[in-house]
């Protein structure tokens, strides 16, 4: 038996297996490259305001007299363009280091509210009744069966551009897939012997899936998070290079590409493809570290 | 047999029911469209006029009637922006989604299945770790940004390949075909590939799993000890059962092709009903946004239901657990 089946009763160690997991995901080399590129990219996002040269939303300090300058160019305020500059005279490095910031910011907390919600459901589903479980997994069935894509652009087609509005669609999108894993690993874990202790105990109902059950259930919740993090902030570059994501006024790094788009056929590459490096990065950063997670975190494998 | 077929076809049904009901509602918390299309100086009788030519004077659920009697005989209504039937525009667009859709999984099927049985045959070799290292990205490279790289190094770097449009068509029974021309097919090869990236992918790896599954297994040994030739134990004991659950996924992918084209064609500007939707959304083309909907959601129906009934067919188990 492994030491995540028992956490009850073991609360003076409670911490003991999430340590153990970390260590175990630094084990592996890609994965600890994932978890310090993530790292630097989420500490780039949240201080951007201090280490980007020019705040690219401030419109006294664009210049337009640098619009459209090269990689490595100088700026008549003083700096240098290292990503090179947009239309506007805007710092691209700048931009993305902003833009960064909203990417993150709607693709984890999207799946952390859909998380919740989905795992929510799927524990509902699996202690409700039959009636309440077949309705729930019939929905996550014909929900999954169609494209995220186009269930997105669906919403956002009635719902309209907005930040509020990408996060709602891609929660939609992505609630199924946490409800049928906390469905699949309730079911397991509620015919082990310490559920039957708690309940003989007369622990109420609530407490025993709160305490007892969902701990229990989180390790592959945590996987398919990690994993639908990387997805949501695809997702959402790509509603917004669409013209269907995020508002102009607060550019993810998929509306920079899109607005870099008509100058790449002029042969400024720049403005289109360093933020879409940065998207890259973050993705395949997050897919490491998410690949690793799911091996160390696998009950399979954990022995 | 027979009673499972009736019982999906069924499921089908409902499903395509459900859709209507969901596409429905949702197209009208949009907006009304007399608000769009009226003219602002208009008079109450005159918004009265244009609701019942609408039909919006009435309750929802004899609107929705109505719009399922005229579905059902094909009528989804015009569009505000060609003032044609939206169900013909979304039809005479069609092809060109198809034709890119197909050409993408040709592709995926063409590229990934060597590769994934390459990588699974060997796969302690360099190649194979590059390879499937490679295929890392391309799940993670976000499709539209490839494809702007796409463009970027072949069409304006390079100037191999032309970056947006069909190029020359060619009509087969009234329909215009990319692939019969050589410009045409210039023209297809970036967009299909750009579509096609993620699928090579994920063929290569299920190809991959498959193959490293079935290589230990007894009678693959024994085809070894009997003498037979690598080239057929490959292609006919290990190729053979690993294509029934390769068919099946790729199958089901098809749909989802079909739906991520809206990226690829925003992109490449590739004349299909991606674009169409992207740019009926834009200006609230209210009917074919419903013919889209509707057509992809039969199309999507359609081909789970082929597949899955081809599926129960080929595979002895599947029919088994079926019956279970």
């Amino acid at each position: 038996m492994s030491a995540l089946a028992f956490p009850a009763g073991a609360r003076p160690r409670a911490q003991s297996p999430w340590r153990q997991a970390f260590a175990k995901v630094a084990r592996s080399k890609s994965a600890l490259a994932g978890l310090v590129v993530l790292g630097l990219i989420i500490l780039a996002a949240v201080f951007a305001g201090l280490i980007a040269p020019q705040n690219p939303y401030d419109l006294v300090q664009l210049d337009i007299m640098d619009s459209s300058l090269a990689p490595g160019s100088k700026a008549s305020a003083g700096f240098t363009y290292l990503l090179g500059s947009d239309p506007q005279g805007r710092d691209m490095l700048s931009a993305m280091l902003y833009g960064l910031r909203i990417s993150l910011f709607v693709g984890v907390g999207s799946a952390i509210i859909a998380c919740i919600a989905g795992a929510t459901l799927g524990l509902v589903a699996a202690y409700a009744g039959a009636r309440v479980e077949a309705l729930l997994m019939r929905l996550v069935d014909l929900q999954l069966s169609f494209p995220s894509i186009l269930v997105a652009l669906m919403i956002l087609a009635v719902l309209g551009k907005g930040v509020g509005n990408v996060m709602l669609a891609l929660v939609l999108v992505e609630w199924a897939y946490y409800a049928r894993v906390a469905r699949a690993s309730a079911l397991v874990e509620r015919s082990r012997e310490y559920i039957e202790a708690a309940e003989c105990l007369a622990v109420p109902r609530w407490r025993v899936v709160m305490r007892h059950l969902l701990p229990n259930c989180l390790p592959p919740l945590i996987v398919i998070a990690t994993m639908q993090v990387a997805r949501a902030i695809s997702l959402e570059a790509t509603l917004s290079f669409l013209g269907l994501g995020v508002p102009v006024t607060e550019p993810s790094l998929g509306l920079l590409i899109s607005n870099g788009y008509t100058d790449m056929m002029s042969g400024k590459y720049w403005i289109s493809f360093y933020p879409g490096l940065a998207l890259l990065v973050t993705i395949v950063a997050i897919n490491l570290v998410g690949d690793r997670l799911r091996d160390v975190l696998n009950p399979r494998t954990l022995q | 047999m027979t009673w499972a077929l009736l019982s999906r076809a069924v499921q089908a049904f409902l499903v395509v029911v459900a859709m209507t009901v969901i596409v429905f509602v949702g197209i009208h918390a949009i907006g009304d469209p007399v608000d769009v299309l009226i003219s602002p100086v208009a008079d109450q009788a005159e918004r009265d006029r244009m609701e019942a030519a609408f039909g919006t004077d009435k309750p929802l659920w004899e609107q929705y009637r109505n719009f399922v009697r005229e579905a059902a005989r094909g009528d989804l209504g015009r569009s505000f922006v060609y003032n044609q039937p939206a169900l013909g525009i979304i039809f005479e667009r069609l092809p060109a989604t198809l034709e890119l859709a197909v050409a993408a999984l040709i592709l995926a099927i063409v590229i990934g299945i060597p590769l994934g049985l390459y990588c699974g045959l060997r796969p302690e070799s360099p190649a194979s770790r590059v390879i499937m290292a490679t295929s890392i990205l391309g799940f993670s490279l976000p499709g539209f940004w490839m494809g702007l790289m796409l463009i970027m190094l072949f069409a304006v770097q390079l100037g191999w390949l032309p970056s947006t449009g069909r190029g020359d068509t060619v009509s087969v029974f009234g329909v215009r075909w990319s692939f019969l021309t050589r410009n045409g097919l210039e023209h297809l090869l970036l967009p299909a590939l750009n579509l096609a990236m993620f699928k090579i992918s994920m063929v290569l790896r299920l190809t991959r799993a498959g193959v490293r599954e079935i290589v230990s297994m007894d009678y693959i040994k024994y085809a070894r000890a009997r003498g037979l030739a690598p080239s057929r134990i490959v292609g006919v004991h290990i190729l053979k059962n690993i294509m029934i659950p390769l068919v099946t996924i790729i199958g089901m992918e098809f749909g989802s092709t079909v739906a991520f084209a809206i990226v690829t064609e925003s992109v490449f500007a590739w004349p299909g009903i991606g674009k169409l939707i992207i740019d009926s959304i834009n200006v609230l083309d209210r009917p074919v946004i419903v013919a889209y909907l509707m057509t992809v959601v039969v199309l999507f129906v359609l081909v789970n239901f082929t597949v899955d009934v081809a599926y129960t067919a080929l595979d002895p188990r599947a029919r088994r657990r079926k019956a279970a």
